[in-house]
């Protein structure tokens, strides 16, 4: 369903989607079931004249396996689903696979500084590219990101790669993810209420085909611009 | 303008609706201890650089300052008794001996306080200060609350009125008393 | 049972009371009762005028405000906090926990008065003092605090991020206030309903409203004491300039979230509780029928209290906190849905087999149970960790919380309002009033949320004032248009409702006692009761539900009738 509104733009993207139509499923159905029992009991049993209601304690098995059984069923959705979660969570934030290149995304109130690897493909060397508010990546390439916070918390979301993560001031967290296909420019929020500017710290990404990476780089790397006019940066 | 009501004299629970009470109040206050000394546990566990600051809290004064909170619990414990018996004066003056305990403690805190801070270990020196004056002082103002309200209740007590409240304000003094067996390693002793 | 009749007169004193001392230093429980419903519908009040600001701002973003003026951004996060700090502490605990367990239970286990009558009173004044210091954090330099009402540090511990330093310190305060005022109440409700019943009243014979509000204020007294701790913590870090959660003084600001939380999971079922508990009543004595399996309705609450201690990290998930916890929240949190669900199922088996009139009290309570389960159903979505990932902090979260919140504080309180107004106030309701309240109010509550459950998957975050400059937000400005003018009717009909409560005051048919042929001990008393409740305490012979007894002439059997 997330996908109708927003396009999967990281390898597990598509699996955070699936996770979510699995629970809409299950969830559907006993919503449907449980409200479909409750209006037609409304219905059935609005009162009569001459009819009483009728006696029950719900104590005896034969009343109370009407909850008893559902109950149970519940359970074991309850457990599909911890599956699925479980499975999921396991992929996007314990594992860490090995990367192909590393970012830093440093937030701070209230702009993000992405500091890139120049054209050595090293992170934290001279020729590093940083930008304040935007994000340029290759598609169908596994990025490390070094995420930190220079005063309160933040959180770094990509919706398109449904990655969040809150970046906490006095430590570096690292996530990964993982391009596909997908090349594009999308937004990147902060999605940890952050102070007044907390809704300008809206920064893009931009996926770009190999060539055009490759030429961003080139053009942006400290080194070839140290006679060159400044880029832009954008507030 | 309202006299008690016969809800408070009823007691369905098998309990006296004040002894009830108070131990409701004392669970509440157990989590709100609970929760500010599991903070400092968590704290100091993932902080060993604070042993340097811990060394210099002053074991002595922690330990006097325990065995005069023992010994009070003991008065009260002695004034309860005197109550149970009716007699009124006697838990008065029981009570009064656990006030000056209370007392002793306080000032004794008082000057451990004044010798750390003119030593410049302030509220704001380290996170290990702060928590050791927030503990501390949390506890200290139970400690003056309980022995003011202790006070009122020896007043009435020599009167030989509301002798029942001296069981309750014994129930309190010894959570007071059992918070502070608890701070007392944690702050003076776990070096 | 061989016991003496206890009357009031032989124990207390009824002097004519002065005005003040009868309305404003009352310990009377049920004037305590009306001291807080009407003071959480005063802070309702200003909770829904926020919502209406901040919404109107998101709708027609740049554009004044009537009644208003211009929505900045700092203003902006000072509304949306201070509208749900408002909501949680200051209108649903006040009405359904302070309000309506203050009325309830002397009347409903038969005593004359809350066993601490003045410490009754204390509590109230503390948390009107709350009230009166939360409000007083828009008037002072800076503004109100605009860090989210979970206050997290570092932006709520220092002045240089928030740029709040007195609105800062004041919300914690008067958050702090309010706790204390709780735990005194709940030191009453829980002594009174445990000693204080009646005679012959065991246990299971006390009514469902009772056990729950118990078991709220337990819950409550157990969970908020590390956030006691915490406040304080918070107050020294902003005030003293302690470093508690500073990463810069060896201070972790993921520690308040662990506190907070703990607290913060437990508090929504302090909440929940007695909501359930007032839809029991009300489906009960409205189809004439027993409550389902009383038993395993009190003790899936005891288990869900239990439970709910273990869930608070779900909130955290991506906070930065050890990913291996993930597993063990998502598990306990997935779990704690079956007890829910249970409950959920139990209130729609009370219905089967029933005499179903749909008053207007049986429509709010039937709506609690048709809108909480679609909160409940979302909460699924978020409690499975690795959906959470992607819908944290969207208005998926927003729009699930308002689908458990608003039939908790709304949809229960109208509920219990419409259903105990003739008990509290001598006068009957206007009924066709009730229902048009009813339909206002219902239908576009599911107008507001549903959008903004869409914008949340489309990935619409929380807590910021303008949505048209993010590009792939901007499209779904229509469905915000939408919610905010469903708002703005939904606030309308309320003024159907204060008109109605108005009226019925001044003018309303005087009520009988027992207008809706109901079962517990309330409805023996007078309407309203007198000072003391009864001029002889009740007994009590049987359990509350024993309506359509086969056999018997009529279909109900107050329980303080003899056998």
């Amino acid at each position: 369903m997330i996908e109708y509104f927003l396009p999967a733009a990281s390898t597990y993207a598509s699996d955070i989607d699936w996770l979510f139509d699995l629970i809409f499923w299950f969830v559907g159905f006993w919503f449907v079931l449980c409200q479909g029992v409750f209006f037609w009991l409304i219905f059935r049993f609005r009162k009569k004249e001459g009819v009483p209601a009728q006696y029950i304690s719900g104590e005896l098995k034969t009343e109370k396996k009407w909850i008893t059984w559902p109950h149970l069923a519940v359970l074991v959705c309850d457990v599909f689903i911890i599956y699925g979660a479980v499975k999921v969570w396991y992929d996007v934030k314990q594992n860490l696979p090995p990367a192909q290149f590393e970012i830093r995304a440093v937030a701070q109130q209230w702009a993000w500084t992405f500091q890139h690897p120049g054209p050595d493909g090293k992170l934290d060397t001279d020729d590093d590219i940083s930008k304040i508010n935007e994000l340029h990546i290759a598609k169908d390439t596994l990025y490390h990101v070094h995420m930190e916070s220079k005063d309160v918390l933040h959180n770094f979301s990509v919706p398109v790669f449904r990655l969040k993560q809150d970046v906490i001031p006095g430590r570096v967290i690292t996530g990964w993810f993982k391009t596909n296909e997908i090349t594009g420019e999308f937004s990147i929020q902060c999605a940890e209420i952050c102070g007044i500017g907390h809704a300008l710290m809206g920064a893009r990404v931009h996926i770009e085909t190999p060539e055009e990476h490759a030429a961003w780089i080139a053009n942006n790397s400290s080194i070839s611009l140290a006679s060159a006019a400044t880029p832009s940066v954008e507030e | 303008m309202s006299a008690t009501p016969i809800a408070t004299s009823r007691s369905a629970a098998g309990m006296p609706t004040g002894r009830l009470a108070v131990w409701w109040i004392v669970f509440s206050e157990i989590v709100i201890f609970g929760g500010l000394l599991a903070s400092y546990v968590m704290h100091r566990l993932a902080h060993d650089a604070w042993s340097e600051q811990a060394a210099h809290t002053n074991t002595w004064i922690g330990a006097f300052n325990t065995f005069v909170l023992l010994t009070s619990s003991y008065f009260a414990v002695r004034g309860h008794q005197a109550a149970e018996a009716g007699d009124g004066p006697g838990a008065a003056r029981w009570l009064w001996m656990c006030f000056a305990g209370g007392a002793t403690f306080l000032a004794v805190k008082g000057y451990e306080w004044t010798m750390e801070i003119s030593h410049g270990f302030t509220i704001t020196s380290s996170t290990f200060w702060s928590f050791y004056y927030t503990a501390a002082g949390l506890h200290a103002s139970h400690v003056i609350a309980g022995i003011t309200i202790m006070a009122i209740i020896a007043v009435a007590a020599k009167r030989n009125e509301n002798l029942h409240r001296v069981e309750l304000i014994g129930i309190y003094w010894h959570f007071v008393d059992i918070v502070w067996i608890f701070l007392f390693p944690l702050l003076y002793i776990a070096k | 049972m061989a016991q003496p009749v206890e009357t009031y007169d032989a124990h207390g004193h009824h002097e004519e009371q002065g005005w003040v001392s009868k309305y404003l230093f009352s310990t009377d429980h049920k004037i305590i009762a009306q001291q807080y419903m009407f003071t959480g519908m005063a802070m309702a009040l200003i909770g829904g005028f926020f919502a209406f600001v901040f919404r109107m701002q998101l709708a027609f973003p740049g554009m004044e405000v009537p009644l208003y003026g211009m929505v900045g951004p700092n203003e902006y996060n000072a509304l949306v906090t201070n509208h749900g700090a408002i909501m949680i502490f200051w209108v649903a605990m006040p009405v359904l926990i302070a309000a309506f367990g203050n009325f309830l239970i002397p009347l409903m286990i038969g005593c004359d008065d809350m066993v601490f009558p003045r410490v009754n009173r204390l509590s109230y004044q503390i948390f009107l003092i709350s009230a009166v210091v939360l409000l007083a954090s828009f008037f002072v330099p800076g503004g109100a605090f605009g860090g989210a009402w979970t206050i997290y540090p570092p932006l709520s511990a220092k002045a240089e991020y928030s740029l709040t330093a007195l609105g800062s310190t004041i919300f914690v305060l008067a958050v702090a206030l309010e706790f204390v005022a709780f735990l005194l109440g709940g030191i009453n409700f829980v002594t009174t309903a445990m000693n204080s019943r009646a005679p012959g009243m065991k246990l299971y014979d006390l009514p469902m409203v009772v056990w729950m509000i118990v078991v709220a204020s337990i819950l409550f007294m157990a969970s908020v004491g590390p956030l006691i701790a915490g406040a304080i913590m918070l107050l020294f870090d902003q005030n003293l300039g302690t470093g508690f959660f500073d990463p810069d003084r060896a201070g972790d600001p993921v520690l308040w979230q662990h506190l907070f939380w703990f607290f913060g999971h437990p508090e929504v079922y302090v909440v929940l509780l007695p909501a359930l508990g007032i839809v029991a009543e009300i489906i009960t004595v409205f189809s004439r029928k027993k409550l389902f399996a009383y038993k395993t309705v009190l003790y899936t609450t005891f288990g869900t209290g239990v439970l709910s201690f273990t869930v608070w990290a779900h909130h955290q998930f991506i906070a930065g906190v050890d990913p291996r916890m993930a597993h063990v929240f998502t598990i306990t949190t997935l779990l704690i849905s079956i007890p829910i669900a249970e409950m959920m199922f139990v209130y729609i088996a009370t219905l089967y087999g029933g005499s179903i009139t749909l008053s207007t009290p049986m429509l709010w309570a039937l709506a609690f149970i048709a809108e909480f389960l679609i909160g409940g159903v979302t909460g699924i979505f978020l409690g499975a960790s690795g959906a959470d990932i992607y819908l944290h902090d969207t208005y998926f979260v927003l729009a699930h919380f308002h689908y458990t919140f608003f039939p908790i504080a709304i949809i229960g309180a109208f509920a219990g309002v419409t259903y105990w107004f003739p008990k509290m106030f001598g006068k009957m309701m206007d009924d066709r009033l009730g229902k048009l309240h009813f339909w206002g109010t219902v239908i576009p509550f599911n107008l507001i949320f549903i959008p903004l459950f869409i914008t949340g998957i489309a990935g619409q975050h929380r807590r910021i004032y303008d949505y048209t400059s993010f590009p792939e937000l901007a499209q779904y400005q229509d469905m915000r248009v939408l919610a905010t003018s469903a708002l703005l009717v939904m606030l309308s009909f309320q003024f159907v409702f204060l008109y109605n409560f108005t009226k019925s005051l001044m003018r309303g048919e005087k009520a009988p006692r027992n207008p809706w042929k109901a079962n517990t001990l309330e409805w023996t008393a007078e309407s309203p009761p007198p000072h003391g409740n009864w001029p002889e305490l009740p007994t009590c012979y049987r359990p509350p539900y024993e309506y359509s007894v086969p056999g018997r002439e009529t279909d109900y059997w107050p329980q303080d009738e003899p056998a």
